[in-house]
């Protein structure tokens, strides 16, 4: 099969990529943009490891299939902090403790911006709705909630 | 340093999304490999045959026939082949046979299905009972991975005069691990290059396991074998053991091929190939006087091991020595068995046989309270430990334990009391909704069992660096419960330095002694206190060569290690574990100190179920635990919720459904793991005691909070439903059903 020619616009930069047919926007992101913050950690959508923001809403690029991906903009985690400023939910998560391992950290990062973007006031029901799909084996998500409750708190909308 | 809550050392890279895990590390023109398995529980393995359309002369193909060295993993009994070769039997449905790599991935996973096994077929041996009524012997002589008695007076001059003797059985399914990241590993190899010839890069929580084994694979001396641990996502005892046979496949097939090889499963191979808690069933015969305090207890507590040895051996040791929780009983008799079975080998999880045993006792003692009419509370409180009782191996309680105190402060913490009044009258209306509250009280063995950290004798240093700051020179690995943060604490402390003066060393076998594995809830307490010991030896002999002068400031600090070293080079402080003399185990009666201390600890449930769809909801839960003293108050609640998160988990929904042997329920669709929406705020309490075996105090926490939940669910859906039959976990909403329904009916 011939590969397929696309161009997005990744972190607020356009990319023109040759990838595999059957690629997903995962393997562009890690494989070709060598993005490597975006995890996969199932494959099948269930993680949210390598969530991403499209086209300004969160998605598993794991499901995206590369085609999707023309001329798309896409936001990841290493397009959260401004130069060597963590944004304000990155720096929450690093003094809360709300990254442990941090191989879901990426992910549960652009989950938690997506919901301050649309909820920038969210109690903490709606917190964990708003994370709910992503997935989080080492911290309970206690410390996350507290995370995202103190970036809320400091105005992280944007 | 030591209390402070200093912050996470990788933390920042982990926010940014630039930490490097296994599979974000890139090596010119690497390959990709993929292993083909057996497919079937047991049988000879008669034939390998590669299948049409496939260009097999580009592929790297490796088979048993291509091992250099011995062709079994270095484990505590080295039983399993890394590849089963032409004429070997295979015993598990998962077994690797053939071993694949190639540069597009795609084509390979076709590849994989390409090959087909000739194999005959034996019967085989799936379940528990089976192994153990040996239907078919397919270990040794009798199925038996290991046996243990333990043995305290004479139980059974007590049951004819008991005034009450409760039986009970209870069972635990397996439990996978669930680390986000998938299993990892880059191999890259130089036949002949004299710095090392087989060098590993991976996710992996032991460092020298997997050095061992690469080094009896490949026949190779210690030098010439390199592992290097990356930063791992997540672990909890699933990277102990398996890591040795992934790190074995990657490096076979970069040997054969000359070229970097990266193995990556994804999740449903890894879920359906690497270790899970080994599955269990309890027996529990107790005797007790009219008052209810303990005469006798008899326990037959029994491991499904799979197909191998692997871990099993030391898993039933600490399950066998933590089943009689927290009591004090005069006449003891436990019986462990770890059994084989046609199955993938059970292994390490975090709590390594201990949340087994422990919810087979936590929740036979609300049983038999409810048998005997008493209060739970004041039953367990008769039959505490304290100071200068003997526990079931004749170790006598050293410290001053205030079990009851725990108790009660948990109890009043979630309400317990008033709620356990205002439930009892909710309860009684026709609302479907019930409501329970209970607890489990329980402990948990800091470091290894017995001899094991003697005869292991761990080393761990710290180097002073040119910059003059301070380098922690230990195998252990981080794998997100906090290491670098917690020893860079602990060697600031001993130094009097700031903690961003302190950092550990890339975990690399080539540059940092062995310290042991990453297990236990050793690396704290155990290895902690050989850094501290060491830090102390950098710092007396800065002194003694006239580099450093008490009292000084950590500008001086740095000024002498930068003098030290430009004057001596290498600057390395080390410390060793030396046999503690007051502290006596004999192996071969399982008689003495079984542990160097505990970690104690009193967990409370409140629940509510539907009693339509039996659906438990955690509505509260509080986790109290004494653990010496805590170097850093919020990288410990980090633990103590997540593994309580984990117990949860285990305790209500995470079933690992199998059939023929290999689980079908692979993958993280229906594998049931608790997300945001489904965990009450896990409410942590430290009590501190500080314990002079670990540093600054501290004791081991990494496990502790995987023992409690489960049994505090179960016993608060008694405290909801009444004394049904709840004597297994995960207490599934359709197990729930059964079991409800045996008692009012359909």
């Amino acid at each position: 099969m011939a590969d397929l020619a696309l161009t997005l616009n990744v972190n607020g930069k356009s990319h023109t990529v040759r990838v595999h047919p059957l690629a997903r926007l995962l393997d562009i992101l890690r494989e070709e943009l060598k993005l490597t913050g975006t995890k996969e950690g199932c494959g099948e959508g269930e993680c949210g490891a390598c969530s991403i923001l499209m086209n300004g809403q969160v998605v598993n690029s794991c499901l995206i299939p590369a085609a999707q991906a023309q001329g798309a903009e896409i936001i990841t985690v290493e397009g959260l902090a401004e130069g060597e400023k963590l944004s304000p939910l990155q720096a929450a998560f690093l003094t809360h403790n709300a990254a442990q391992c941090g191989f879901c950290t990426p992910g549960m990062l652009i989950a938690a911006q997506d919901l301050l973007n649309r909820c920038p006031n969210p109690d903490e029901n709606q917190v964990r709705d708003g994370l709910s799909g992503n997935l989080c084996r080492c911290t309970g998500y206690v410390k996350i909630l507290d995370a995202v409750k103190v970036a809320a708190q400091e105005g992280s909308s944007r | 340093m030591i209390g402070a809550p200093a912050i996470r050392k990788e933390g920042r890279a982990k926010v940014l999304g630039s930490t490097c895990y296994t599979d974000d590390m890139s090596a010119e023109g690497a390959l990709h490999g993929a292993t083909v398995r057996s497919q079937i529980p047991r049988g000879i393995l008669k034939g390998i045959h590669f299948g049409e359309g496939i260009p097999w002369n580009e592929f790297v193909i490796v088979t048993a026939a291509d091992i250099p060295g011995k062709n079994r993993v270095a484990s505590i009994v080295h039983d399993q082949p890394f590849l089963v070769g032409i004429g070997e039997e295979i015993t598990h449905p998962e077994q690797p046979v053939v071993l694949l790599a190639h540069g597009d991935r795609q084509l390979l996973v076709k590849a994989r299905k390409a090959v087909r096994l000739e194999v005959e077929e034996l019967p085989a041996v799936l379940d528990l009972q089976s192994s153990l009524d040996l239907t078919q012997v397919i270990y040794g002589t009798n199925n038996l991975l290991k046996e243990i008695h333990i043995r305290k007076g004479e139980p059974d001059s007590v049951w004819s005069q008991a005034a009450h003797v409760i039986e009970g059985e209870y069972r635990t399914g397996a439990q996978e691990q669930m680390y986000l990241e998938p299993n990892a590993m880059l191999a890259v190899t130089e036949r002949g290059d004299p710095n090392a010839q087989v060098t590993v890069y991976g996710s992996l929580q032991c460092p020298y396991y997997v050095h061992g084994a690469l080094k009896q694979l490949f026949d190779l001396p210690d030098d010439q074998v390199r592992v290097i641990a990356l930063e791992m996502g997540g672990a909890f005892g699933g990277k102990e053991d398996y890591p040795s046979v992934i790190a074995g496949h990657a490096a076979l097939l970069s040997w054969k091929s000359g070229k970097p090889v990266k193995l990556v499963y994804d999740r449903e191979e890894d879920l359906v190939c690497t270790t899970k808690r080994h599955p269990s069933r309890t027996r529990i015969k107790t005797a007790f006087d009219t008052e209810g305090k303990f005469l006798a207890l008899e326990i037959d507590f029994v491991l499904d091991g799979g197909a191998y040895a692997t871990m099993s051996p030391v898993v039933l040791s600490r399950g066998a020595l933590h089943s009689t929780s927290v009591y004090c009983c005069p006449n003891v008799h436990i019986h462990a068995r770890a059994a084989a079975t046609n199955t993938p080998p059970s292994g390490a999880f975090r709590g390594f046989g201990a949340p087994q045993s422990l919810f087979a006792m936590e929740r036979h003692m609300d049983v038999c309270a409810t048998q005997m009419g008493m209060d739970p509370v004041e039953l367990r409180r008769k039959n505490f430990l304290k100071i200068g009782d003997s526990t079931a191996t004749g170790q006598i309680i050293q410290e001053n334990l205030d079990l009851g105190g725990l108790m009660d402060r948990v109890l009043k913490e979630i309400g317990y009391h008033d709620k356990q009044k205002a439930f009892a009258a909710h309860n009684a209306t026709d609302d479907p909704i019930k409501r329970g509250v209970a607890f489990s009280v329980f402990m948990h063995g800091c470091g290894f069992t017995g001899s094991g950290e003697a005869t292991m004798a761990s080393v761990a240093g710290v180097e002073g660096l040119a910059d003059g700051s301070v380098s922690v020179l230990a195998a252990s690995t981080e794998m997100g419960q906090g290491k670098n943060t917690v020893f860079s604490q602990i060697v600031a402390e001993a130094l009097k330095l700031p903690v961003d003066m302190v950092n550990t060393a890339i975990v690399d076998t080539k540059y940092v002694p062995n310290s042991g594995p990453t297990v236990g809830s050793r690396t704290t307490m155990i290895v902690g206190k050989l850094l501290e010991d060491a830090a102390y030896g950098l710092k007396q002999s800065l002194i003694q060569h006239g580099f450093l002068k008490e009292p000084y400031s950590p500008e001086a600090f740095k000024e002498a290690v930068q003098k030290a070293h430009a004057r001596l080079g290498s600057i390395k402080s080390y410390a060793q574990f030396h046999k503690q003399p007051h502290i006596v185990w004999d192996d071969a009666s399982y008689r003495g100190d079984a542990y160097p201390t505990f970690s104690w600890a009193c967990y409370a449930a409140e629940i509510a179920v539907d009693t339509v769809t039996f659906e438990v909801k955690v509505e509260d839960f509080v986790a109290a635990q004494e653990v010496g003293r805590v170097v850093n108050p919020v990288l410990a609640a980090g633990q103590i919720e997540g593994g309580v998160a984990q117990g949860i988990g285990w305790g209500l929904w995470e079933d690992v459904v199998s059939n023929q042997g290999r689980m079908v329920n692979n993958q993280m669709t229906n594998y049931i793991i608790p997300t945001s929406a489904d965990l009450p705020r896990i409410r942590v309490i430290f009590l501190e005691n500080p314990h002079p075996a670990g540093p600054g105090g501290a004791k081991g926490i990494g496990e502790l909070p995987m023992d409690g939940p489960a049994p505090a669910l179960l016993n608060a859906l008694q405290n909801a439903l009444g004394p049904l039959r709840l004597d297994e976990v995960p207490m599934t909403p359709e197990r729930l059903l059964t079991r409800y329904e045996e008692v009012y009916g359909g």
